[in-house]
């Protein structure tokens, strides 16, 4: 968490082209982010005006039905899109107005990306496909190995890092992709249905995994349609018709277990 | 049963036969169960503590005289409370379903208030069982009642976006189902 702010610190200050939100702001922020698909009169509002914070060190749940703008508006969030209307801030920067270039730079080295069906490289070995986005952010290759072995050992794959994906099951190639997805101490990790292709068993891995990483402090937005997934959140944000229309602050761990028996109160 | 009956009293004075008809529609085949006698047991229940009053017999063109009853103060206000109040996390479907019919039958509250309400008191469970799924062993005991508990407000929780579809569209009254 330390070390993540100061890197992210000097970035930023170096920038100096936007106005810094200061640590304390959100991580993330959207303002009035809209998103339109088609044109004339088969135009749809995927994302529709939606505002959200996003405070350093939060699990966010988005859900919502099938075509409610969830993945639309993380891939704003990310910018892998760009809005209509509104900003994105990432890390108190503007990200909506930059260049391809600069996006592209900002989003290998900010945001950290995990896909329902993995997105990892076939041909390549499980520490392979973890070292590859710090070797294109510019690590050296020996950074690379080093910081790829200590997430595979964080996520419980020490011992399978030459094997290649398709020798390993759905939850540790998904374990491949969040170890992947960390390798460059992004400010968030953008998870979408990340456990939509997972058992139970491997599910129950997965969000293990982002528990242990929310007690480091790493910023977290999760799109799922599961409510058991959005369980584990901070916070919940429905979204119907691309705008949010609850947003629930979830506070679990306080064993409040026996109420939901009537057996307290 | 009783808080159901008095429910669909809000709406205007009726007699036992008109609401037992009205229970039927609102639950289907789930009502054939439901004793005959039993919204009569009711009635005769609610007026003894008060909170409906026999209004009048009216004459039905063939067959007995009915009672008509209608609400007191004191059922009004019975009625508020029990749609206020939470069910509970592992709660009776039915009887949420019926809240929700009651709810829109006599406009003493909005059907998707109470749908949002439910949702995040079940979200709150869902996260304090699915929190303690995680940390337990799921082949034990005690994690399979938890995994059991976890399922079922999954469950209750998928149900509550159908209502959330159903009576949107309905839009009985407010601001329209222009969400749904």
């Amino acid at each position: 968490m330390t070390t993540r702010g100061s890197r992210w610190g000097r970035g930023l200050s170096r920038r100096g082209d936007t106005r810094d939100q200061t640590a304390a702001g959100p991580v993330l922020r959207a303002v009035g982010l809209s998103r339109v698909y088609g044109e004339g009169e088969s135009t749809v509002l995927a994302v529709d005006g939606v505002d959200l914070d996003i405070p350093s060190g939060q699990t966010l749940a988005v859900t919502g039905p099938s075509g409610c703008g969830k993945s639309t508006l993380l891939h704003l969030l990310g910018g892998l899109d760009r809005p209509d209307e509104g900003e994105v801030w990432l890390g108190g920067q503007r990200i909506d107005l930059l260049g391809e270039r600069a996006l592209a730079r900002l989003r290998r080295r900010a945001v950290g990306f995990v896909h329902q069906d993995f997105h990892l490289m076939d041909e390549l070995t499980a520490a392979e496909n973890v070292e590859l986005p710090a070797l294109l952010a510019g690590d050296s290759p020996r950074t690379a190995r080093h910081h790829a072995a200590a997430l595979l050992d964080r996520v419980g794959l020490a011992d399978r890092d030459r094997h290649l994906p398709s020798e390993l099951s759905g939850g540790q190639r998904q374990r491949v992709a969040i170890a992947r997805a960390l390798v460059n101490e992004p400010l968030v990790v953008l998870a979408d249905e990340p456990t939509g292709n997972l058992d139970t068993a491997a599910t129950h891995d997965v969000l293990r995994l982002f528990a242990d990483l929310r007690a480091t402090g790493q910023t977290l937005v999760l799109v799922t349609h599961d409510e058991r997934v959005a369980a584990t959140a901070d916070r919940v944000v429905s979204l119907r018709d691309g705008a949010p229309t609850e947003d629930t602050p979830l506070a679990a761990g306080g064993s409040q277990l026996g109420a939901l028996l009537g057996w307290e109160g | 049963m009783q808080d159901v009956v008095l429910a669909l009293l809000v709406k205007r004075p009726s007699h036992g036969y008109d609401l037992r008809g009205r229970l039927l529609a609102a639950l289907g085949p789930l009502g054939e169960t439901l004793n005959a006698g039993q919204v009569y047991v009711a009635l005769t229940r609610l007026e003894k503590t008060g909170l409906v009053v026999r209004e009048r017999e009216d004459a039905s063109a063939r067959g007995p005289r009915r009672k008509v009853y209608a609400l007191t103060e004191a059922g009004r206000e019975r009625v508020a409370g029990w749609l206020a109040e939470p069910a509970g996390p592992l709660a009776e479907v039915a009887e949420f379903h019926l809240k929700l019919v009651a709810a829109a039958e006599s406009g003493m509250a909005e059907p998707l208030a109470l749908v949002e309400a439910r949702r995040r008191e079940l979200r709150r469970s869902l996260a304090e069982a699915q929190h303690a799924v995680l940390i337990h062993d799921t082949d034990s005991e005690a994690g399979l009642l938890l995994e059991g508990v976890a399922l079922r407000l999954q469950a209750d929780l998928r149900w509550l976006e159908a209502c959330e579809r159903t009576w949107s569209a309905r839009a009985p009254y407010g601001e329209g189902g222009e969400n749904g």
